[in-house]
């Protein structure tokens, strides 16, 4: 699991780092990302659905939103 | 069997390039989106920081569009760039702080080398003769495909009919009988449009999509130059631009005051960079000082600060400043409303 600090961060800031995290990774490798501003919970599933990519577990936990992404086969 | 022709088009999130790309689509053309980040975009959630605004849905229009064109969208960070198309413009300003046309002819360059990279054959626009006063006229049109390095390979899908004939028309990749003349502000024929692909939600944002070109903000970003002597800025200057009341009581330092709970919430991710003020004896918002000041100056911040907490008309508050993890508090009598001078309002 690649993890990826996205903290502080406003959208769509934590999704370009997504982005650029999953490019060198491999259909079925997964990315955690962690956030601090709530618009993650929006914009990441909606990037990961036009990129074919899958939201595995989207929580909140102590102020901060963690998504976990599976990588596509795209 | 012919070639699948593929397009790059420029998505920003409002009408005009959703139908341009869905114009593409219908033609056969394989689009994907790109979408520039230059930090002063009004897209994202940078617009909903404060909790008013959180009651309405929030969503990245960009994102929205590519998900009803069923495209994929790549969104690039272009925020450091884009400073010297902001800074040194070679086109000039708009009504304030807007360098349409350069910021136009850099998009639609970096779409160009995009494009090249990938494999692409053309670049598209939802671009409209004479939608936008600067960026978008008849003499401005040729000066981006030229200036851009896209040349032909633009095409503007919603006006190309009004334009000369580009080479993907030329060449029979798309029909031009089924691209479109629109001209004028009018959006009367892109609304249409959009009601026969079907698209009822869109985005159609009152100020455009940037933030250079709102007056208030492109008068805190010359406030900004002038006090640091420099025309310059960092991400995090930009974006705090964007939140609470700016007010500048000297030229040395700048009080950042949150208006309310969303901002107060924004601005404590800022307090290890910042020299902040809170009111503790009265309910207060959360302030930054940005810049330098004497303990002189902390004084007049901090009357400043109680001016604006529930303590503004008691005889003294409390307001605790902290620097670089020190707390001190100092007990101050707060400004009168009319101690706080209209020109200190940035």
């Amino acid at each position: 699991m690649i993890e990826l600090d996205a903290r502080r961060l406003m959208c769509p800031m934590p999704v370009i780092k997504t982005q650029n995290a999953i490019k060198p990774l491999l259909p079925g490798d997964k990315l955690r990302v962690f956030c601090t501003d709530p618009g993650v919970l929006q914009d990441i599933p909606a990037w990961c659905r036009i990129n074919k990519h899958t939201v595995l577990l989207a929580e909140e936990r102590d102020g901060e939103y963690i998504l976990t992404i599976e990588v596509g086969n795209e | 069997m012919a070639t699948q022709r593929k397009a790059v088009a420029l998505i920003s999130g409002g009408l005009d390039s959703l139908l341009a790309a869905k114009v593409m689509l219908e033609q056969g053309i394989h689009v994907e989106g790109i979408n520039f980040y230059t930090g002063f975009c009004v897209e994202g959630h940078t617009h909903a920081i404060r909790k008013k605004d959180k009651a309405k849905p929030k969503r990245n229009n960009a994102l929205w569009s590519a998900e009803q064109l069923g495209i994929k969208l790549h969104i690039i960070d272009i925020i450091e760039e884009y400073k010297q198309v902001l800074l040194n413009p070679k086109h000039g300003y708009g009504a304030n702080m807007n360098p349409c046309l350069d910021c136009k002819i850099f998009m639609v360059g970096k779409a160009k080398e995009w494009a090249v990279e990938n494999g692409f054959d053309f670049i598209i626009t939802g671009e409209v003769i004479g939608q936008r006063p600067m960026s978008q006229r008849k003499d401005t049109m040729p000066v981006i495909s030229a200036e851009s390095g896209a040349d032909d390979l633009l095409l503007r899908p919603l006006c190309a009919q009004n334009l000369p004939e580009t080479k993907p028309e030329r060449e029979g990749w798309v029909n031009r009988a089924e691209l479109h003349g629109f001209s004028g502000r009018t959006r009367k024929p892109q609304m249409a449009l959009a009601e026969k692909f079907g698209f009822d939600d869109y985005a159609q944002p009152a100020g455009g999509c940037c933030f250079l070109t709102d007056k208030s903000y492109s008068v805190k970003l010359t406030d900004l130059w002038a006090s640091r002597g420099k025309r310059d800025y960092e991400l995090d200057d930009i974006m705090l631009l964007k939140v609470g009341r700016h007010i500048r009581p000297k030229p040395g330092f700048k009080l950042i005051i949150a208006r309310e709970e969303g901002e107060n919430n924004f601005l404590q991710g800022y307090k290890k960079q910042f020299i902040t003020l809170m009111t503790m004896s009265h309910k207060g918002p959360l302030t930054l000082l940005d810049g330098e000041a004497s303990e002189e100056d902390l004084q007049l911040a901090a009357q400043i600060v109680a001016r604006f907490s529930q303590g503004r008309e008691a005889q003294s508050v409390d307001v605790q400043i902290a620097e670089k993890g020190v707390n001190k508090l100092i007990t101050v009598k707060p400004l009168a409303a009319e101690g706080i001078l209209p020109a200190w309002r940035v």
